[in-house]
């Protein structure tokens, strides 16, 4: 389970899904593994903006990680090229994010829900979120957000 | 009707529990993705973040490695095997329990899951689970000031009952809802080569059912075709009223 994952990840139980105490979830009892995934630096800058940094942070630092207030700003990319020229400053935000974000691994240990309190099990780095029968009624929310 | 419980008993004996046995033999027969998912998958914009819902052993997780997938499936033994994609994730969950918030992401793929789901009302629900969690389109209100290329988009793909150039030779006014033979070959030292058949559950979607079973689940379908013994739609959130 990667710290990336976390900030895409809430509740299974749909009562939950409308609280703010749902997300991110909490680690629980975590051991940490770091994995060697490729360095993709285009991969990284691409992603950025669609991670919610608060909860990165959340979770981060709850295992025990340093990270800044802000989410780093990081240079636009040129589509169209296939190299890219990165500042020495930006690789080195940019690495330090491939460390924590993808190459951080939990490996055994819990997701807690801030909200019910369920605890989701993590084990050899795959966590499980099926709920016993009684959480997981079926309901559905209302269509448009922007109101 | 059947209770929802005794529907989840079901299929967790008819489907889940099938997968978890055929999952080594199973993955190793599934390798080339759909054209269509991969042409879905290719046309995302770069660092879109998405699902698999109903992963198996991963096999769509290697086609855009410009994307970022959260691929799910209720087989933890099928999960173990998808785990390997880097940099993607896999966990196991349930496709009525996705645990995403709702309007977070990009897009959805739905390759050959809804099929398993025993009841009409459910496959509702797991189609109307999937668009839940997808970037929603803007409402009529707001769609001047929203860019509507940013909508989520997902991609349903269900096995057809128009296949009668298929191996199974099912066809227009068979029965929909059947039992499928997988069967198993066995090569060990104690008994030699042997057989086994496990039977799994699908609905076999009827021509246009698809887009029926996505409109009334809140979507709009805005692309869909037959592909090899298959029904796909590709659909987004309906704008609210
Ligand atoms: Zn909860
Ligand atoms: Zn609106």
């Amino acid at each position: 389970m990667k710290i990336l994952t976390t900030s895409f990840l809430t509740c299974a139980v749909k009562a939950c899904k409308s609280s703010p105490l749902s997300f991110p979830l909490h680690y629980k009892d975590a051991e940490l593994e770091q994995s060697d995934i490729a360095y993709n630096p285009r991969f990284l800058i691409n992603i950025l903006p669609r991670i919610d940094w608060d909860a990165v942070r959340v979770t981060a630092t709850e295992l025990g990680f340093t990270v800044p207030e802000e989410k780093p700003e990081l240079p636009a990319l040129d589509a169209s090229s296939s190299t890219d020229t990165i500042e020495p400053a930006d690789e080195k935000t940019l690495r330090e994010l491939h460390t924590l974000l993808l190459e951080t691994e939990v490996r055994e240990g819990k997701l807690v829900c801030g909200n019910c309190g369920h605890e989701y099990k993590i084990k050899e780095g795959i966590a499980n979120f099926l709920l016993p029968s009684h959480l997981g009624e079926f309901e559905l929310f209302p269509f448009c957000f922007l109101h | 009707m059947a209770s929802m419980t005794s529907d989840e008993d079901f299929e967790r004996s008819n489907v889940h529990e099938v997968y978890d046995q055929i999952a080594p033999h199973f993955s190793s027969t599934r390798y080339k993705p759909w054209p269509i998912v991969e042409r879905f998958l290719l046309g995302l914009s770069d660092g879109s973040v998405g699902l698999d819902v109903g992963c198996g052993n991963g096999k769509y997780l290697t086609v855009n490695p410009k994307i970022f997938v959260l691929a799910s499936d209720r087989s933890e033994k099928l999960v173990r095997i998808a785990k390997q994609h880097q940099p993607h994730t896999c966990i196991v969950a349930d496709n009525l329990s996705l645990p995403h918030s709702p309007s977070s992401l990009d897009f959805v793929i739905s390759i050959a899951v809804v099929h398993h789901l025993s009841t009409s009302t459910r496959r509702g629900q797991a189609i109307a689970a999937m668009l839940e969690v997808l970037k929603p389109s803007p409402c009529h209100e707001h769609s001047v000031s929203v860019d509507v290329n940013r909508a989520g988009k997902a991609l349903i793909y269900v096995w057809a009952l128009e296949q009668k150039h298929s191996r199974r030779g099912w066809d227009e006014g068979d029965d929909q809802d059947v039992m499928v033979p997988w069967v198993m070959k066995q090569n060990t030292a104690a008994n030699g080569a042997s057989e086994k058949t496990f039977n799994r559950y699908y609905h076999l979607y009827r021509r246009g059912e698809l887009e029926e079973d996505i409109q009334a689940a809140g979507g709009e379908v805005i692309e869909s075709g037959y592909e090899k013994d298959n029904w796909w739609a590709i659909a987004v959130r309906r704008p609210a009223k």
